[in-house]
């Protein structure tokens, strides 16, 4: 039997990647079709002495499913959209459904997912274990808030259900603990009502920093979703540029024919673009563009777009999922990937912190690509990433010979975070150190998330590349 | 095994390549575990010699003030051991790009007119099987991952089949075929397979060669000589140089000829 495991456990070995793909980690893979066998696959793990990590599609941009040497449990395999009650708008999952599978089962009964990533290949284990936001965060909070309950097996065997009333420190530490209790095995989601398939969005440009962070704080309070594009390569007292789109859904009456804007097929992002160019190869296309040079002539391009102040519809897919929008996008960075930089800063200190960032940016040579803003909330789970604030997440293009500085760079801006009371969020940042990561989470934080993985996981089975770099050792 | 902290983890920006050095605690192993660890590799060191190990790693973890080189005690001859240690040294590494089998024994029978069937049984037992035991299941690792690099240490001592010590010529003549064998079935999965074939190099093992040592290198060179080949990705790399080409001409001597030669 044992000469057996041996046998299979090599043939599963496989080497996984992130969202950036910056990162390489060879495991080995179990696919669990049932809580029984992500049980079994507890018993194996620690049989062999190997710690496991759960994963999902493997969206985030960092090592957070992510288990050298160790075993990833995909759970893709569990995918069943359980119950849908389309009276109520509740669903209840299992953790492998992706944002996809769900909105295209509920949006034509009417509702929408409270809150969704950029791409909607993630899977709604995944969103909970990052506790993900949208662009909706300072009206919606995290995806956490709309988790009416889950189940969840423990390392131990123990299988447990949570809501905000039942087992509740539990509840607000599994949401947003990626994956470092226990595993999602069913999910029961409130979703949002909607009466268009359709948002309206207004689109206005924001010519510095100061406008860009005023013009998410009062627009707002207006609006259902808010989002700045921000580009990162001006400089002087053009920093700080950009776009603001802020959305709203349509009200009830507003869409004349909403069945029709509902239907998936009016909104499916389209396969091509001026009609004949197929977008699955688009990101060959844009590869010789991602440099210095060649960006900043993106950029620029596409702030003059933007100087015109103009509203206009488009459907949810394409406003929530443009990530999804040029299929394989983040191939654009070449072969060594990219990283994303995102940090969250109280709205008192945001202007100061990211102006000194993006000028020490800028005279390190080592701009960021892409710059998106939002508006954030605090919330009440134990590892949360929000503040009563704003974000900025950046991406960068990683090179041959640019390791190293851009390292020593991304470690002074964690210095200037932390200064001013920022946090970060452990979808996205590859770079934290454990150092870093008690210094925002606070030790109070950090002892009582310990005493419960302790309790949880009496043996240390349920270990990330991420949870060895943020809490290991 | 080894109680060193675990070494820092793998990051975008701050990559690790990860390998393992069987037989690392002396010669040509020990030169290469420097020049590797020097690369930036995280390295498992495996040899039977737990205080020689321990000090190779202590010296390699003190240069850099970081954990680069992990210990870990074991003889290649007891293939039982070698899953349950593999699959502990990936776990330790947080992943393997790199295996290199370096351990090696030779026992000459100590003559021509000799023969010691005991020797010949240890030097395939060491040589031939322990590699495949290491091997094979890093061969599965790396043909599943899709990525990886194995090394196997050779011998122009493997290219003919010499009066001298039949076992030796055996054992390495059979590893470099098992090492073609494995290129052959990996290079389609972008796996290197890296064959090398020493000529003398002053380390213990040359105290056991009969008559003149031409050509002899020290450790140091052959360790670069098979970084350089491992860095090109080579599939065969001769160390002296110089051997590749005494060999292309000895590989054709006719074995009409071949037989009454006294070497």
């Amino acid at each position: 039997m044992g000469f057996l495991i041996q046998i299979t456990m090599h043939k599963t070995f496989t080497q996984f990647d992130n969202f950036g793909h910056s990162l390489k980690a060879p495991s080995y893979l179990i696919q669990p079709k049932s809580m029984d066998e992500i049980y079994s696959a507890f018993k194996l793990a620690k049989k062999l002495g190997l710690t496991v990590t759960a994963r999902g599609a493997g969206r985030s941009y960092n090592d957070a499913s992510l288990n050298g040497g160790g075993i990833v449990l995909e759970l893709s395999a569990m995918n069943q959209i359980i119950k849908w009650n389309q009276a109520k708008g509740q669903v209840r999952c299992e953790p492998g459904v992706t944002l996809e599978e769900l909105w295209k089962k509920v949006e034509p009964d009417g509702w929408w997912p409270p809150v969704v990533s950029g791409t909607m290949k993630t899977t709604l284990g995944g969103c909970l274990a990052a506790n993900i936001h949208g662009k909706n965060n300072f009206k919606m909070g995290p995806i956490g808030e709309h988790v009416i309950e889950f189940t969840a097996i423990l390392p131990t065997g123990a299988e447990i259900t949570c809501s905000p009333k039942k087992n509740a420190d539990l509840f607000y530490a599994l949401i947003g603990g990626y994956g470092m209790l226990g595993i999602f095995t069913s999910i029961t989601l409130q979703m949002k009502r909607i009466y268009s398939g359709l948002v309206t969005v207004d689109a206005l440009p924001v010519h510095n920093m100061r406008e860009q962070l005023a013009s998410l704080l009062d627009g707002a309070p207006d609006h259902d979703y808010i989002v700045g594009w921000l580009d990162t390569m001006a400089g002087g007292s053009s920093l700080g540029r950009g776009q603001i789109h802020a959305t709203r859904y349509l009200r009830e009456g507003e869409d004349l024919n909403p069945r029709e804007t509902m239907k998936v097929e009016n909104q499916v992002l389209p396969p091509y673009i001026f009609g004949v160019f197929p977008k699955s190869i688009l990101h060959y296309f844009m590869a010789p563009f991602v440099n210095n040079l060649g960006w900043w002539g993106v950029n620029a391009a596409k702030y003059i777009a933007s100087l015109r102040r103009h509203t206009f519809r488009q459907s949810h897919a394409a406003f929530h999922f443009l990530l999804d929008y040029v299929p394989n996008w983040e191939l654009s960075a070449g072969r060594n990937g990219l990283i994303q930089y995102q940090s969250f800063l109280p709205k008192e200190t945001a202007e100061a912190a990211w102006t000194e960032m993006l000028k020490l940016s800028h005279k390190n040579r080592l701009p960021s690509y892409l710059g998106v803003t939002k508006r954030h909330r605090p919330d009440k789970f134990l590892l949360t990433h929000a503040v009563d604030g704003f974000s900025l997440a950046m991406d960068f293009k990683i090179t041959g010979n640019n390791r190293t500085k851009l390292s020593s760079m991304l470690q002074e801006f964690d210095q200037i975070v932390l200064a001013n009371s920022g946090r970060f969020y452990f979808a996205k940042n590859s770079e934290t150190t454990a150092e870093t990561a008690l210094a925002f989470y606070g030790k109070e934080t950090v002892a009582k998330f310990k005493k419960l993985k302790k309790r949880c996981d009496p043996n240390g089975l349920l270990e990330s590349d991420l949870y060895r770099r943020i809490f290991g050792n | 095994m080894s109680d060193l902290p675990k070494p820092a983890p793998a990051t975008p920006l701050t990559p690790r390549r990860r390998g393992i050095i069987v037989g690392a605690s002396e010669g040509i192993g020990a030169c290469l575990a420097q020049k590797l660890t020097r690369e930036g590799y995280i390295l498992a060191l495996i040899a039977r010699r737990k205080g020689k190990l321990n000090t190779l790693c202590n010296e390699i973890n003190s240069m850099f003030n970081e954990t680069r080189a992990l210990a870990y005690v074991h003889d290649a001859a007891n293939y039982d051991e070698v899953p349950a240690l593999l699959r502990k040294i990936v776990a330790d590494l947080g992943g393997l790009d790199l295996i290199v089998f370096m351990a090696g024994v030779n026992y000459p029978p100590g003559g021509i007119g000799n023969y010691n069937f005991k020797n010949d049984r240890k030097m395939i037992e060491i040589n031939l099987i322990g590699a495949m035991a290491w091997l094979s299941p890093v061969a599965e690792m790396f043909q599943n991952a899709k990525a990886g690099q194995i090394v196997g240490i050779g011998s122009v001592a493997g290219d003919r089949g010499r009066i001298g010590n039949p076992g030796y010529n055996t054992s390495k003549a059979g590893l470099a075929t098992y090492l073609e064998a494995l290129r052959n079935r990996l290079a389609r999965h972008g796996v290197n397979v890296l064959t090398v074939k020493p000529g003398f190099v002053k380390t213990e093992m040359l105290k056991a060669a009969q008559g003149a040592t031409p050509f002899a290198i020290t450790p140091e060179k052959a360790a670069d000589d098979i970084y350089s080949a491992m860095r090109k990705r080579k599939q065969l790399v001769y160390t002296a140089s110089i051997w590749r080409w005494i060999m292309l001409i000895i590989q054709h001597v006719p074995s009409v000829i071949f037989r009454r030669m006294s070497f």
